[in-house]
């Protein structure tokens, strides 16, 4: 393998490496706690919120835009969810109402970026201010308001059952591993047999093989852990989902292409007869769509509404987005980056954690994780190879 | 007269494949109006570029001789302290700062190590009076017309004692009044002692000022002449006076059809300039033809294919555009697009491709829909359409998987225009098709477009390469300052005959 090939790669799986780092470096520290099945499991849930936000915020930074207003609009709907789970509106209902007023506060921002003119930063910025208000106005009265629908709360805090009723395996979340990991080798293979046919560059056959063992490997070994513990938890099942609705999206349809064009190109793109503010729009009526969710998850895992839900979850998105590879100067970017970069900052939290570092550490580290991480995108793409 | 201020000696000047300067000699009396002319791309800009300290000493070859010294300039700052102060065609004001800050800008008038703003205000206001403007010092850029802009701009380059005031085609962008005003200035100016260099096209302004013209051609002097022997023939004869080469494939089967598209009485005004940018253009096109639109850069060519193609920069137009003899209403470049219109534009880099992305993504970036089955993108069917595209315009890469930013000008254009012959248009706007690419590619470009009017297509070329247009055009619109100058037939134009409405 020459040098041209390894830097390619490191670009393509430099924060799959780093994340490996991470886990290793932690699991060594903290004495084997860190990958322990309940703790991975832990690790996971938490990360599910802002892993969906952090979806939403990989379109929106791919079109040069930001989204501040993410954590008070997520905050905010997770208090209507859980205000309207109190008065006893019945549970689809109320998910369904929640995401269609987030889907409603994306178009107002789309409209006012992608038709009015104005700068992402400050709309949503107005934005943060508004449903932050609109938040202590919720709350104020009661405080915080409690959810006692158990189904509800198991959004947040539940795992899938296990038909196959395993003793001390959660068998059906080993199963699901397998049949991913099927799926994915069958993937991949498809993928470069098409790839040599119409000779593109192709990664090394060793270096091809080495990727499915890897990588399968650490499916099933992620499986295997959280098989000991309670098995997948609905949080998991929801982040997968969304990442597999947005990856497919993203690369297969022509609205997901679209939104590539935009960021790489704008002026390219409108005289391609692409309509930018369209996709503008949408983008935007996406990301608050997301928030929405994210703000169930959030009550659903608090079991409650909270006056302070929400704070900071768009630095911790915008933060993910970025470390998962979205290029700082747009048009480039994955959902599945993405959300290695989202395990990542939530590994290093986590991780200190365990290991009783204070907050303020905390913070200084993911801050220097997060500039490295742009660092070397900035680096690997003046390279030219 | 006589004594001699500035000499450029054996100027050479050459950028990666192309030699933009060859042994240039230039020589500017003291006190005179100069005119350099010459086609678009003959190395004017890029020798006033050299003298500025744009291009710093040593990346030129050859002497800069100013008041006798040999002079080595490493920027823009240290010609202006000589005395150069050059003016380039898109001014270099700050829209949203006062005049008077404007016309002190990197040049502040201080007080210890404050600004002293009564004294600027005191000092811009003389510079007012010298350029003959009666604004207010504190207005705002943005609240005035380019005329007056250009006039700030001169008083800017006035306020650092200018001795040599260079003028980029100063006169591009503005209507007739400002012209007139600007020219006598220029009088007025040379009467105050300022030496005056001013590239132009317009021939008119030429005869009106000038004491002595220089006329450029493909990076060389060709003839300097003194104002007695000035004529308008003398000078176009000198500016095209080249053989066309022989780098035109000739066509098969010409078949020209019926009328194929058609504006009629189109009108465009560009608010961000403040400006009617078009006036009254009527141009046909017909099936299998190809049609040459020349004129020089900035006559409102470029704008017009935008204004046709979705208008996206918003120009207020009016007019009627009729396709296929059916009146078409265009407002995206979607609408022109479904209407079987394609623009293939003049930038690539800016306007036409997504460099970050891949061969095959560029190419099919327009007509993704034609690719769809069932709501997904049907890649498999987007890879042999790439592939097809690939092979038959010829594009030299890697494999269509690679970055669009690595390949040459000349496969990036092939790239440019594969993308629209996939939308499989009926009339092809080309914005300038070959410029900034090699012999080589050109003629593939020619190759294609003769096959694509033989298979009954209509083109439409835009392009500042005379040889080009009479090369290539069945008939040809030379466009002047908006305006439709002239029409010719392929076979009885000549470049003087172009030249000269061009330069009306």
């Amino acid at each position: 393998m020459n040098i041209r090939e390894l830097k390619q790669n490191a670009r393509d799986y430099g924060m799959y490496i780093a994340l490996m780092v991470i886990m290793v470096l932690f699991t060594i520290l903290s004495g084997g706690i860190f990958m322990s099945p309940r703790n991975l499991s832990n690790l996971f849930d938490q990360t599910g919120y802002v892993a969906v936000l952090a979806v939403g915020m990989t379109l929106v930074l791919i079109i040069k835009h930001i989204d501040l207003s993410v954590g008070f609009v997520a905050g905010f709907l997770g208090a209507i969810a859980a205000m309207l789970m109190r008065v006893g509106a019945p549970m689809p209902l109320v998910l369904l109402i929640t995401v269609a007023v987030g889907c409603l506060i994306g178009m107002y921002h789309g409209w006012l970026v992608a038709s009015m003119g104005v700068p992402s930063f400050v709309a949503s910025l107005a934005s943060m201010f508004i449903f932050r208000g609109a938040l202590l106005r919720i709350t104020e009265g009661s405080g915080t308001i409690i959810v006692n629908s158990k189904f509800f709360n198991a959004l947040g805090n539940g795992f899938i059952p296990d038909p196959f009723k395993g003793e001390n395996l959660h068998l059906l979340t080993l199963a699901i591993g397998v049949a991913a990991i099927a799926l994915f080798v069958v993937g991949e293979f498809r993928n470069r047999t098409q790839k040599k046919k119409y000779n593109f560059e192709t990664q090394t056959m060793d270096m091809f093989i080495g990727k499915l063992v890897f990588i399968s490997a650490l499916i099933l070994y992620f499986c295997w852990q959280l098989a000991q513990y309670n098995g997948i938890s609905w949080t998991v099942v929801i982040v997968i989902v969304v990442v597999a609705i947005y990856h497919f999206f993203m690369n297969n349809t022509v609205l997901g292409r679209h939104v590539y064009a935009v960021g790489g190109n704008s002026e390219a793109a409108e005289l391609s007869g692409i309509k930018v503010n369209a996709v503008t729009f949408f983008v935007f009526a996406s990301m608050s769509t997301l928030s929405a969710l994210a703000g169930i998850l959030y009550t659903a895992r608090l079991q409650s509404a909270t006056t302070t839900a929400g704070v900071g979850f768009e630095l911790d998105a915008i933060a993910s987005a970025y470390v998962g590879g979205v290029s700082a100067s747009g048009g480039v970017g994955k959902v599945t980056g993405t959300i290695i970069g989202a395990i990542v900052m939530s590994s290093l939290s986590n991780g200190m954690n365990l290991l009783g570092v204070g907050i303020s550490y905390q913070y200084i580290v993911r801050g220097l994780v997060l500039v490295a991480a742009v660092l070397f995108d900035v680096q690997s793409r003046r390279v030219k190879i | 007269m006589g004594k001699t201020i500035l000499e450029m000696s054996h100027i050479t000047k050459e950028f990666p494949g192309v030699k933009a300067l060859d042994d240039v000699t230039f020589k500017v009396e003291e006190g005179e109006i100069h005119f350099l002319v010459g086609e678009n791309g003959a190395g004017k800009s890029t020798l006033m570029k050299v003298l500025s300290g744009v291009y710093p000493h040593g990346t030129y070859s050859g002497d800069i001789v100013l008041d006798g010294k040999v002079q080595q300039y490493n920027s823009i700052r240290d010609s202006e302290h000589a005395g150069l102060a050059i003016i380039y065609q898109e001014l270099a004001l700050v829209p949203d700062l006062s005049v008077y800050e404007n016309i002190y800008l990197g040049n502040e008038q201080r007080k210890g190590r404050l600004i002293d703003w009564n004294e600027t205000i005191r000092k811009a206001k003389l510079q007012l009076e010298k350029v003959g403007l009666d604004v207010d010092p504190s207005a705002k850029i943005r609240s005035l017309g380019v005329g007056k802009q250009q006039l700030i701009e001169i008083a800017k380059a006035l306020s650092k004692d200018v001795r040599l005031l260079i003028l980029d085609e100063p006169t591009a962008a503005l209507n007739e009044d400002d012209s007139d005003n600007l020219l006598n200035l220029i009088l007025e100016l040379k009467k105050q002692g300022v030496t005056c260099i001013m590239i132009s096209h317009k021939l008119k302004e030429v005869m009106k000022i000038a004491d002595t013209v220089t006329v450029l051609r493909d990076g060389k002097t060709v003839n300097t002449f003194g104002r007695a022997e000035l004529s308008e023939e003398l000078i176009i004869k000198n500016m095209v006076g080249r053989e066309i080469e022989n780098i035109y494939p000739k066509r098969q089967n010409k078949a020209i059809g019926d009328v194929r598209f058609e504006v009629k009485n189109w009108t465009a005004y560009d608010y961000s300039v403040s400006r009617q940018i078009l006036t009254d253009m009527n141009i046909n096109v017909r099936k299998g033809e190809i049609l040459g639109i020349a004129g020089l850069m900035g006559a409102g060519r470029t704008e017009f294919a935008l204004s046709v193609f979705g208008n996206p920069k918003h120009y207020k137009v009016s007019g009627e555009l009729f396709v296929d003899g059916k009146k078409t209403e265009i407002k995206h470049p979607l609408d022109a697009i479904k209407a079987g219109i394609a623009y293939v534009s003049e930038d690539r880099k800016k306007d036409g491709l997504i460099l970050d992305q891949d061969v095959k993504q560029n190419l099919s970036i327009a007509s993704l829909k034609e690719l769809v089955s069932r709501f997904v993108i049907n890649k498999n069917e987007e890879i042999r359409v790439a592939e097809e595209y690939r092979k038959n315009l010829k594009i030299k890469t890697p494999s269509i998987e690679s970055k669009v930013r690595k390949l040459s000008g000349g496969n990036q254009q092939k790239v440019s225009l594969g993308k629209w012959l996939l939308v499989d248009p009926d009339i092809l706007i080309l914005d300038e098709p070959t410029r900034g690419i090699d012999v080589g590619a050109k003629y593939e470009i020619y190759t294609i477009m003769n096959r694509l009017v033989e298979e009954g297509m209509s083109i439409i070329m835009i392009s500042s390469e005379l040889p080009e247009i009479l090369g290539m055009s069945d008939r040809i619109y030379v466009v002047c300052e908006g305006k439709i100058t002239g029409e010719v037939s392929g076979e009885e134009a000549t470049q003087e005959k172009i030249m000269k409405m061009a330069t009306v």
